[in-house]
C-alpha cells in the first residue's frame, strides 16, 4: 500500500476543468514534483490535497483513510506557501510554537521542539526576531521550520522559491533536499521551474491543462519525453522529421537507424540538442547546414537547416574546432537517445 | 478565498439596513400628503415638493453653495497642484513641516476653524461675505485636493519626463504634455472630493454664514432648528437624490475604493 | 542666478502660493483666538483686550462646564467603542465579498459620507421620535408599551454619530485587512488551528493598528461633532462644540467660547498625537 493515494481526483470551476481526474500513488518518503505551466492544474490539487479546496470528484487516501471529508485544521499537513505567509505579528519561535500549541502540547517540549526544528534550518539565534526583520531566504526556513515541527505525515510545498533570486534559489535546493532527505518526510512539491523539479525529486508529475501528460524520474522523462508537450517544456529539443519503413527502421535522408514501434510513413523524433554528434566525413549521418554560432562559455549553441528540419545542437568547448556559419556538417546519434513522439502530436 | 456564512451576512444586510435607513426614511416622508410629518398612507404626494419653490431661501442657499463648491475646490486645486508636485519630487528643509501645515485642517476641527474664522474676518471686515467663504473653503477643503493629486504624482516615473526632456521639449512643455496627462486622474478627483466637501461643510460654515450668504446645509441646519415638518425632508430628499446620482457616477468613472480609501477626515 | 540654485530654489517656488494662503488664513486666524480666549469680556463693555486667565478659571470651576466636557468625552469614547464594535467584523465580511458585491456594498456604506451630515441627522430624527419609526415599531412588536426617549438624549446622539463616523472605521480597518497575507488564514489552519483561534492569534493581532487609527479618526471626530448633536440633542444637551457656538451666536461671550474651542483643540491634539506616538512605538517593529 503506498503512503499517498491520489484515485481519479478532480475539480472543476464551472464548465472549466482544473484537474480532471488524476491517479497517483507516492511513497513513504519520496519527494514527488507537480510540473507544469502555471493553469495546469498542479495548485488546485495540491490545494485539495491541503483541503483548502473542495474536491469534487475520488479520493485522497492517506495511509488508506480518506481525507476528503476531513476538515484541513484536522489533517496534519505541513504546509509551505509561497508567499511565507508567516505570522508577522510573531516572533520566529513564536511562529515555529504555533502548530505545537494548536496540538496543546506542554511549553516545555514545544521548547525543544522549536529549538530542534531552528537547528535543522539553520536558524540557531533568530529566535526572537520578527519575519518583517528577516530576508528573503530566511523567512523561507522559518516556513519550512514551521511545517516540520508539527511533524507532518505529508509536506507541501508550494512554489516555495520563487520568490528567492536565483543564486539563494540554487543554495535552498540542495539544502531542502537535504533536510527532506534526513528527516524522509514524504513531499509533494509544486513547481513551474524545470530545473527546480529535476534538482529535487525523485519522481516528477507532468501536468498540462489539468491532465497528468507523464510519471517518472526526472532523468527518465528528460531522456525518454512521452509527448511534444513533455519534450519542448523540459528543456530544449529537436522533433526531428523521418520516413518509417514499416519494419522499424526510420530514415532521415541516406541515415538509417532501428527504431522499434515506428510505423510507416512520416514519423518524428525528439533528440536532445547535446545528443546530437558532429561524425566524421564518410561515416554515417544525415547532413545540415550551420546557419549561427553562438558562443556560451562551457559550450556553443550551434542552429543548423537540414532536411529533419531546423535543429539546434551543442558543442561542448572542449578546444576542437567548431564548425563556422555556413559550413555543412554531418550529424548523427544513438537510437537510444532518440525518442518517438506519438503521430499527430507534432509541436 | 473562502465565503461569508449565513450569520455573517445577516450582521451585513443588519448595517446596511442601518446605513440606509435614515436615508429611506427622508425620502419617504418627503412624499406624505399630510402637513405633518408621517409616513404617506394615503398614497405619495408631490405637495411638498412643490412648497420648495415657495421659499426662495432654500433656491437661494443652493445656488450659493453649488458657486462656492466650485469656486473654492478651483482655487484648492490650483495651489495643491504646484505643492503636491514639489513634496512628490523634492526633497527640501521645510518638506515634512509644510506637508503637516497642508493637512492641517484636517486636525484641527471644524468649530474650531469656524469661531477662528468668524474672529478673523470679524477684524478685517470681510464677516458676513461670500468672499469670506470662498477663502475660509479653500482651505477646508485643500487637504483632500492635495492628497489626490500627490498620490498620482508620487506614481510618476520621473525617468519618462527626462526621456521628453531629452527629446527637446523644455519645461513648460514637459508640464503640458507630459506631468498633467498623468497626474489629471489625480487632480480631477481632487477637485471633485474638495467640491463636494464644500458642498456638505456645515459645522464651519454656521459661524461665518450671514443671512445674505448662506450654503444649502447651513439653512437647512437653522431651519431644523427651529421646527421639523414635511418641507425640510422634501429639501433632503432632493439633496439625497442628487448625492446618489454624483455617487453612482463617480463610481463609474474612478472606483469608489480607491477615491476614499485612507481619506479619513481626521 | 547659477542653475544649482534655481534647483534648490524650486520646490519653495511651487509650496510659495499654498504657504502663503496658510499662513494668513491658517496660523493667524488661530493665533487670533488663542488671544482672544484671554481676553476680558463683560455684558455692558463687550470685548475687553486685557490678558486674564478669567475665561479658563470660569471653565475649570463651574461644574455645569464640567459636566459638558465629560459628557463630550463620555459620547465620543461611546461612540468610538461602537464603531469598532461594529465595523470591524463589517470590514472583514466585506473584505471576504466578492468584487461585484462589494462594489455595491461600499456604495451603501461609504455613499452616506458625501450627503451632508444635516440630511442624515435629519433621518435619525424622523427614526427616533416618539412617534419615529423605531418606536413605533417596538410598540408595535409589543416589545414597549410607552415610547422610548432617544431625542434629546445621549443614547440618540450617540446612534447618529456611529452613522456618521462608522465609515471611517471600516475604511481604516479594511485597508489593514488587505495588506494581510492571503493565505496567512490557510497556514494558520494547517497548523490546526480552529475558526475563533485564527481570529483571536492571527487576524485581530495583525489588524489592531488599523482599529486604532481608525479609532483616533472617529473619537476626533465624534469629541468636535456639531450638526448631529446639536440637532438630536438640541439645546438641552449640550456638548462642548454646541457649548462654543452657543457663547458665540447667542450669549455673545465670545473670549469664553474661544476659550472651549482652545481647550477643545488641545485636548485633541493631545490625545491624537499622544495615541499616535503610543501606535507608532507599539507595532513599529512589527509592521513597517
Amino acid at each position: 500500500m503506498s503512503h499517498l493515494v491520489l484515485e481519479g481526483l478532480g475539480k472543476s470551476y464551472g464548465s472549466a476543468v482544473a484537474v480532471e481526474a488524476l491517479d497517483l500513488s507516492v511513497e513513504r518518503g519520496e519527494f514527488v514534483s507537480l510540473l507544469g505551466p502555471s493553469g495546469c492544474g498542479k495548485t488546485t490539487t495540491l490545494q485539495m490535497i491541503a483541503g483548502f479546496v473542495p474536491v469534487d470528484r475520488g479520493r485522497i487516501l492517506l495511509d488508506g483513510g480518506d481525507l476528503v471529508a476531513v476538515p484541513p485544521n484536522k489533517r496534519g499537513l505541513g504546509i509551505v506557501f509561497q508567499s511565507y505567509a508567516l505570522f508577522p505579528h510573531m516572533t520566529v519561535a513564536e511562529n515555529i510554537a504555533f502548530g505545537l500549541e494548536m496540538r496543546g502540547i506542554d511549553k516545555a517540549e514545544r521548547e525543544t521542539r522549536t529549538l530542534e526544528a531552528m537547528a535543522l534550518v539553520g536558524l540557531k539565534g533568530f529566535a526572537d526576531r520578527y519575519p518583517k526583520r528577516m530576508s528573503g531566504g530566511q523567512q523561507q526556513r522559518v516556513a519550512l521550520a514551521r511545517a516540520l515541527v508539527i511533524k507532518p505525515a505529508l509536506l507541501l510545498l508550494d512554489e516555495p522559491l520563487s520568490n528567492l533570486d536565483a543564486k539563494l534559489r540554487e543554495e535552498m535546493q540542495s539544502e531542502l533536499r537535504q533536510i527532506q532527505r534526513s528527516i524522509g518526510t514524504t513531499t509533494i512539491l509544486v513547481t513551474h521551474d524545470q530545473h527546480e523539479a529535476m534538482a529535487l525529486s525523485d519522481r516528477i508529475v507532468l501536468m498540462n491543462q489539468g491532465r497528468v501528460e507523464q510519471i517518472g524520474a526526472p532523468d527518465a522523462v528528460y531522456g525518454k519525453p512521452a509527448s511534444a508537450f513533455v519534450a519542448s517544456f523540459l528543456g530544449k529539443t529537436n522533433v526531428l522529421r523521418g520516413t518509417g519503413d514499416g519494419s522499424g527502421a526510420v530514415s532521415i535522408g541516406a541515415f538509417t537507424l532501428p527504431i522499434p514501434g515506428a510505423g510507416t510513413g512520416p514519423v518524428q523524433l525528439a533528440v536532445r540538442p547535446e545528443r546530437l554528434h558532429l561524425a566524421a566525413a564518410g561515416a554515417p549521418g544525415f547532413e545540415a547546414r550551420v546557419t549561427s554560432r553562438v558562443f556560451q562559455g562551457a559550450h556553443w549553441l550551434l542552429t543548423a537547416d537540414s532536411a529533419a528540419g531546423p535543429l539546434i545542437l551543442m558543442r561542448h568547448n572542449d578546444g576542437q574546432p567548431v564548425p563556422a556559419e555556413g559550413e555543412t556538417v554531418t550529424l548523427s546519434f544513438a537510437p537510444s537517445d532518440a525518442a518517438l513522439l506519438a503521430p499527430g502530436d507534432a509541436r | 478565498m473562502r465565503r461569508n456564512g449565513p450569520l455573517a451576512l445577516c450582521f451585513h444586510a443588519l448595517f446596511v439596513i442601518f446605513m440606509l435607513a435614515p436615508l429611506l426614511i427622508v425620502c419617504v416622508v418627503a412624499f406624505t400628503p399630510e402637513g405633518y410629518l408621517s409616513l404617506p398612507t394615503r398614497g405619495p404626494s408631490l405637495r411638498w415638493f412643490k412648497a420648495i419653490f415657495d421659499y426662495p431661501e432654500f433656491i437661494r442657499a443652493f445656488r450659493d453653495s453649488l458657486w462656492l463648491a466650485a469656486l473654492s475646490s478651483t482655487v484648492a486645486i490650483m495651489l495643491a497642484v504646484p505643492a503636491a508636485l514639489a513634496i512628490a519630487r523634492h526633497r527640501f528643509p521645510g518638506r515634512e513641516a509644510l506637508t503637516t501645515l497642508f493637512m492641517s485642517p484636517l486636525m484641527v476641527p471644524h468649530v474650531v476653524l469656524g469661531i477662528a474664522f468668524l474672529r478673523f474676518f470679524t477684524q478685517i471686515g470681510l464677516s458676513g461675505t461670500f468672499l469670506g467663504l470662498v477663502l475660509s473653503h479653500i482651505i477646508v477643503v485643500l487637504p483632500f485636493a492635495l492628497r489626490l493629486v500627490l498620490a498620482a504624482s508620487y506614481g510618476i516615473d520621473q525617468r519618462i519626463e527626462h526621456a521628453a526632456i531629452s527629446l527637446g521639449a523644455g519645461h513648460a512643455t514637459v508640464f503640458r504634455r507630459v506631468t498633467l496627462p498623468l497626474i489629471l486622474p489625480g487632480v480631477v478627483s481632487g477637485w471633485l472630493l474638495a467640491a463636494i466637501n464644500s458642498f456638505d461643510e456645515v459645522t464651519m460654515t454656521v459661524f461665518i454664514a450671514s443671512p445674505a450668504t448662506v450654503t444649502l446645509p447651513v439653512r437647512m441646519f437653522l431651519y431644523i432648528q427651529d421646527n421639523i415638518d414635511p418641507l425640510i425632508a422634501a429639501v433632503s430628499a432632493c439633496l439625497i437624490a442628487l448625492t446618489a446620482g454624483l455617487l453612482i457616477a463617480l463610481d463609474r468613472l474612478f472606483g469608489l475604493d480607491r477615491l476614499f480609501v485612507g481619506t479619513g477626515k481626521g | 542666478m547659477n542653475r544649482a540654485l534655481s534647483q534648490r530654489a524650486t520646490p519653495y517656488w511651487l509650496t510659495g502660493p499654498a504657504l502663503l494662503v496658510f499662513l494668513g488664513l491658517v496660523v493667524i486666524p488661530l493665533v487670533m483666538t488663542v488671544l482672544l480666549s484671554f481676553y476680558d469680556w463683560g455684558q455692558y463693555k463687550g470685548i475687553v483686550p486685557e490678558f486674564t486667565l478669567k475665561n479658563f478659571h470660569e471653565i475649570f470651576t463651574d461644574s455645569y462646564f464640567f459636566e459638558i466636557f465629560l459628557r463630550t468625552f463620555r459620547i465620543a469614547v461611546l461612540v468610538t467603542l461602537f464603531c469598532m464594535l461594529i465595523g470591524v467584523p463589517e470590514a472583514y465580511i466585506l473584505n471576504r465579498m466578492s468584487p461585484a458585491w462589494r462594489g455595491i456594498c461600499l456604495l451603501a456604506i461609504i455613499g452616506p459620507l458625501l450627503v451632508s451630515v444635516v440630511a442624515r441627522t435629519l433621518g435619525w430624527a424622523l427614526l427616533l421620535g416618539s412617534t419615529g419609526l423605531v418606536n413605533q415599531g417596538l410598540m408595535a412588536a409589543g416589545l414597549i408599551h410607552a415610547p422610548l426617549e432617544f431625542m434629546f438624549t445621549e443614547t440618540g446622539v450617540v446612534v447618529a454619530l456611529i452613522h456618521v463616523l462608522i465609515p471611517f472605521m471600516i475604511l481604516a480597518v479594511w485597508a489593514s485587512l488587505q495588506r494581510l497575507d492571503p493565505q496567512i488564514e490557510n497556514a494558520a489552519l494547517s497548523l490546526g488551528a480552529g475558526r475563533l483561534t485564527i481570529w483571536r492569534r492571527v487576524i485581530l493581532p495583525q489588524i489592531v493598528p488599523g482599529m486604532l487609527s481608525g479609532g483616533i479618526i472617529v473619537f476626533a471626530l465624534a469629541a468636535s461633532a456639531f450638526a448631529s448633536p446639536a440637532i438630536i440633542g438640541g439645546r438641552r444637551l449640550k456638548v462642548a462644540s454646541t457649548l462654543a457656538y452657543d457663547e458665540f451666536l447667542n450669549t455673545l461671550n465670545w473670549p469664553l467660547g474661544a476659550a472651549v474651542a482652545v481647550l477643545l483643540l488641545a485636548a485633541l491634539v493631545a490625545i491624537t498625537v499622544g495615541s499616535n506616538r503610543l501606535i507608532e512605538r507599539r507595532y513599529a517593529q512589527v509592521f513597517e
